[in-house]
């Protein structure tokens, strides 16, 4: 069994069916990028896998232990829930920091709240992480006093600080000024060195091509193809893919 | 006139001192008892089960919908003169506690309707964010949303308790001794002053005084959260 597994998943708001049946898996240390239109059912994915919406029903699994049955797992406690969050980090795309507190304290809240340590290294890490994202000159900084790149570099510092098995992201640049959008990805690519599990949904089909070990192209909440960056870019079997590209690459 | 009014004055001062200290009790009695029950009534009516914020909402438009000064009457005559059993007591004291239910009954009501906008006003990302870091709901309560929520009702909390200020001199209805209860006396008779309107002109002063340090105070606080947006 794959380190990380979602089966069959199935998600309707009201009369209209966002995810169809969703399947795939993921080894550690992959990076997954998530293509296609909007519409297509990527960002209801990537909620689904956060818990912030409940799948109607399919699974996710991480590690070999199914985490959520939708056919089972409609009510449960918060505990529970939170528990089971704690598994995946996820990057807004328009970075929901914490505006009243400082980039550090961003980094730091949750492991605070959450007593995972004591609270020296918990500094010490969220410091290290700030380091880690190029900002250890704006620790202090609130985020009104950041450029949008920076503060989706904050975000990221905040969801490494719980060491999730698996790293999500939102469209993570799409907020941002095309200038500020290289830092960003820069600071993703480098998370890959380590051991990091990450999903990725994107519409920088550049950043998809070099970063990514399995892309997945998604429209009317299915799953249209799935590949190497390779088979995906260059040899696309589905004439959606092959439309999907060709638009995306006039732009 | 004015050798007249300062001879006058210190007698009147001092009766208008221990008016204006009920005044400032029901004032802090009131913001005391609202501002807590308010939160609880804005989360009532933005409860899920339709029962309870159909209720919540209903009492909110009844509260806000008709005078507080009938409000008051209600509370301090229903109980002895139509259930004939008269808990308030004759005595100020109970003047004073069926005020302090009314006020802060009122102004419970409008609260709930600031703290629903501000609530409702904090994104949904940030609640989002609060959860996906693992956190409960209360901690992304009183960490995450509190403190920008009271940055963003600051300005129209100010407004109302400034106007609360005002207010209480509707307890004069029920014959609460606040400020112009004390003024009113000089008018009647009291202390061997009699006729005299000026007392109860002079409490304006007494409102403005109280209104204007509260406005500063609140100008500080807004100040004071200005380091985040």
């Amino acid at each position: 069994m794959a380190f990380f597994e979602v089966n069959n998943l199935i998600k309707s708001f009201g009369k209209t069916k966002v995810l169809k049946g969703v399947s795939f898996s993921l080894e550690k240390g992959e990076v997954l990028a998530i293509i296609g239109s909007s519409g297509g059912g990527k960002t209801t994915l990537l909620r689904c896998i956060n818990f912030l919406e409940l799948a109607d029903s399919g699974t996710i699994s991480v590690g070999g232990k199914v985490l959520y049955d939708g056919t089972v797992d409609k009510k449960m406690s918060d505990t529970k829930m939170r528990e089971m969050r704690l598994h995946f980090g996820l990057v807004f795309q328009n970075f929901n920091l914490f505006p009243q507190y400082t980039a550090l304290k961003n980094v730091m809240l949750a492991p605070l709240l959450l007593k995972i340590d004591r609270e020296e290294n918990i500094a010490s890490t969220a410091r290290e992480l700030i380091d880690r994202v190029g900002l250890s000159d704006k620790a202090d900084f609130y985020p009104c006093q950041l450029s949008g790149g920076q503060q989706q570099r904050v975000a990221i510092a905040r969801a490494l600080a719980l060491k999730p098995d698996i790293l999500c992201f939102d469209e993570p640049t799409s907020a941002l000024d095309p200038e500020l959008t290289g830092e960003v990805l820069r600071v993703i690519k480098g998370l890959k060195s380590s051991d990091s599990t990450m999903v990725v949904v994107t519409h920088e089909m550049e950043f998809a091509r070099n970063v990514a070990d399995k892309i997945i192209f998604m429209a009317d909440g299915v799953i249209e193809e799935m590949g190497t960056p390779e088979q995906l870019f260059e040899h696309p079997q589905s004439e959606k893919t092959k439309a999907f590209l060709s638009r995306s690459l006039e732009r | 006139m004015i050798q007249h009014i300062a001879e006058q004055f210190p007698t009147v001062f001092a009766a208008l001192n221990v008016g204006f200290l009920q005044t400032v009790k029901l004032f802090v009695v009131t913001l005391l008892g609202a501002i807590p029950f308010g939160l609880l009534i804005s989360f009532g009516s933005m409860s899920k089960i339709k029962a309870i914020s159909a209720t919540v909402k209903t009492v909110v438009w009844i509260v806000r919908g008709s005078p507080l000064m009938i409000q008051l009457l209600i509370i301090y005559y229903f109980p002895g003169l139509v259930l004939h059993t008269p808990i308030w007591g004759s005595g100020e004291q109970g003047r004073f506690i069926a005020a302090a239910i009314a006020f802060i009954i009122n102004y419970a009501c409008y609260f709930s309707e600031i703290y629903r906008s501000g609530i409702q006003g904090v994104p949904i990302g940030q609640t989002e964010a609060g959860k996906v870091l693992g956190l409960s709901k209360s901690q992304i309560f009183f960490k995450v949303t509190l403190l920008q929520m009271i940055k963003r009702i600051m300005p129209p909390m100010a407004n109302e308790i400034i106007t609360l200020v005002k207010d209480t001199s509707l307890a004069r209805i029920i014959a609460l001794q606040e400020v112009i209860w004390a003024g009113q006396a000089f008018l009647k008779g009291s202390q061997g002053i009699s006729g005299e309107i000026w007392p109860l002109f002079f409490t304006a002063v007494y409102y403005l005084a109280f209104s204007g340090l509260l406005t500063l105070l609140f100008g500080y606080i807004e100040k004071k959260l200005s380091y985040f947006r």
